[in-house]
């Protein structure tokens, strides 16, 4: 008997799936950069990068100030979209794979929130330990604390239930909650202003220097995520099956839950919450690609990204002259969809499996 | 596969207490008792699953020294119930019994592997089914076949028919006695007696924890043990053509 991998079909549709993912991400970051106070075409926009690259190919933005609004402003911005959503995206598919949970995300189980406490306890107390690390260093030292204390609280017998990760959820994001309202107390004005950002979550303060910071851990996580992502099927079958088939699952569970934390820390580390991208992303890769987290870690760290972009530039120009929160927009869609695959979820398990 | 003085507590409770047991390549053996008589949890410290006192090894070698891929390809494990979290097809939960071998030679004959595991589960034509939407009956039978196509040298199999209606059932145990002829150690946890007999080379009666009488199924399937072990009256027929013990509970 002739046996395929696996179903012609299904292999064409992962790689149309990456490639379009890929195209698109590239044609949307082109329309992002372009789209502001002084319009750019795409077309002018490849021509600046190419010229910085060396090849003089396309046009030169032919507005004033165009050259220096693009890459003073647009690009660190979209550069930093790009990042973020990867991140998020991905730090989605990785979370669930490792709580062997479709509705785990750093958003719902409120490890943006516990990053965010840390970045705000670095804001008001002032810290400046590591320098222009300090607030990344300090929302991922939280988002890490939080990741572990999740983990720990919300699994047994090497599941985590629906129910009780939800709850889990609840609580952790009611204390991170109450510790923010606390922080925001002391603090003075600016502190708040802050703070406030930091919940309602944007890229309006993205920089050459964020991107840097964030840049690293977002390759780190991936490389780490990707080299995971054979092992996290596997797991899929449960925590003792996965060891019979030879998985270090203590070692897999640990690697991956600090790569989690590292992703989604260094996401939320400038931008502030953001949350449902880790959830609904993966969802729909899952559904198009199947759950094979070779396709799905990937393809979600990419449809992140192109969801961030499109989200950012929709915030930035919706509305002349005002930015809406990044964060908030996320939120308008993603919370009713996290309400859908709750409902799906329940009734495909007969309960709260 | 070898176990010696083996005893697990669990939840302060000793389950298994003081096992000597072994499955020999080429051999089925058969766990029987009554519920709670440990059959499983010895099956999980036998697939390194859970913490036990005594010495149990594998292959001559000590279990607590294998890493967890050279474990995987010395022995395969079925568990009582298949769970899984993500929606994945038939066909990939096969193939991931294909996993331990994955960068070694042995990866050569992984299609062949997974083809012949498919056959002799007839899950062929699950394939590309999602493995949810399969019956709790063939969900089992993929279960098993990942649990075939991984190919080692021994097979812990927790009760693999419980879920399967009587062709299954047999089409199972003579996979397991397959195996067998291939070389492989098989022990297997039962409930049917009568499919025990049928099968295996040699049972374990367990009860309370400790092995009552081990040998050939004729030998130990006693009207006197399996009463008292089951604490219900059972009769022990001989099969009118083939000999085979035939276990029925005393019916008035």
């Amino acid at each position: 008997m002739q046996l395929t991998k696996e179903s012609p079909l299904r292999a064409y549709k992962k790689a149309v799936l990456i490639l379009g993912l890929a195209v698109g991400l590239v044609i949307v970051c082109l329309v992002a950069a372009g789209k502001g106070q002084v319009p750019i075409s795409p077309g002018e926009v490849a021509g600046s990068l190419l010229h910085r690259l060396g090849l003089d190919i396309g046009p030169m933005p032919s507005a004033v100030q165009g050259e220096n609004a693009l890459w003073l402003v647009r690009f660190p911005r979209v550069v930093l979209a790009v990042i973020v959503g990867a991140s998020l995206g991905c730090a989605g598919a990785l979370m669930q794979g490792v709580f062997g949970n479709p509705l785990a995300e750093p958003g719902v189980v409120g490890v943006s929130s516990g990053a965010a406490v840390g970045a705000a306890a670095a804001i008001v107390s002032g810290v400046t330990i590591f320098g222009a690390w300090s607030t990344a260093a300090a929302a991922f030292a939280g988002g890490m604390i939080t990741t572990l204390l999740v983990y720990a609280m919300s699994r047994a017998a090497g599941r985590t239930e629906v129910v009780t990760l939800v709850l889990t959820g609840v609580a952790v994001n009611a204390t991170a909650g109450a510790l923010l309202g606390l922080l925001m107390f002391l603090t003075d004005d600016d502190g708040v202003r802050a703070i406030a950002f930091w919940q309602l979550g944007s890229l309006a303060q993205a920089t050459w220097g964020s991107v840097a910071v964030a840049g690293p851990c977002m390759i780190a996580g991936l490389v780490v995520a990707a080299i995971c992502a054979r092992k996290l099927d596997l797991l899929a079958l449960g925590e003792r099956p996965a060891r019979h088939l030879g998985v270090d699952t203590e070692r897999l569970r640990i690697i991956a839950i600090i790569a989690t934390a590292l992703l989604t820390a260094s996401a939320v580390a400038f931008t502030g919450i953001i949350s449902f991208v880790g959830l609904v992303v993966p969802h729909l890769i899952r559904m198009i690609a199947g759950p094979g987290h070779r396709v799905l870690i990937p393809a979600s760290a990419l449809a992140g990204a192109v969801i961030v972009v499109t989200g950012d530039l929709i915030a930035r120009t919706a509305i002349d002259y005002q930015e809406l929160p990044l964060g908030v927009l996320t939120a308008v869609v993603g919370g009713p969809a996290f309400f859908w695959l709750l409902r799906r979820t329940r009734a495909r398990a007969g309960g709260w499996g | 596969m070898r176990a010696t003085g083996v005893s697990v507590r669990l939840g302060g409770r000793e389950v298994v207490s003081g096992v000597d047991m072994h499955v020999d390549p080429g051999e089925v053996v058969a766990l029987v008792g009554p519920n709670g008589a440990g059959k499983s949890t010895l099956l999980a410290a036998l697939a390194g699953d859970i913490g036990y006192s005594g010495e149990i090894r594998i292959a001559g070698r000590d279990l607590t020294a294998y890493k967890a891929v050279e474990l995987a390809r010395q022995r395969s494990v079925l568990p009582q119930k298949a769970t899984l979290s993500f929606p994945f097809n038939a066909g990939e939960v096969i193939r991931m019994g294909r996993a331990p071998w994955n960068g070694r030679p042995e990866s050569a004959d992984d299609e062949d592997a997974v083809a012949e595991a498919m056959k002799w589960t007839e899950t062929s034509a699950f394939d590309q089914r999602p493995f949810p939407a399969l019956s709790g009956g063939e969900q089992a039978r993929v279960a098993l076949a990942r649990v075939l196509a991984q190919r080692t040298p021994v097979l812990l199999l927790d009760e693999p028919t419980a879920a399967l209606d009587l062709r299954h059932q047999e089409l199972v145990m003579a996979a397991a006695r397959a195996r067998a002829g291939d070389g492989a150690a098989v022990a297997v946890v039962l409930h049917d007696l009568g499919l025990a007999a049928a099968y295996a080379d040699r049972a374990y009666v367990l009860a309370a924890g400790k092995v009552r009488r081990s040998g050939p199924p004729a030998e130990v399937f006693t009207e006197e043990l399996l009463s008292e072990v089951y604490q219900h009256r059972v009769e022990v027929i001989d099969h009118p053509r083939t000999g085979t013990p035939l276990i029925v509970p005393h019916r008035s």
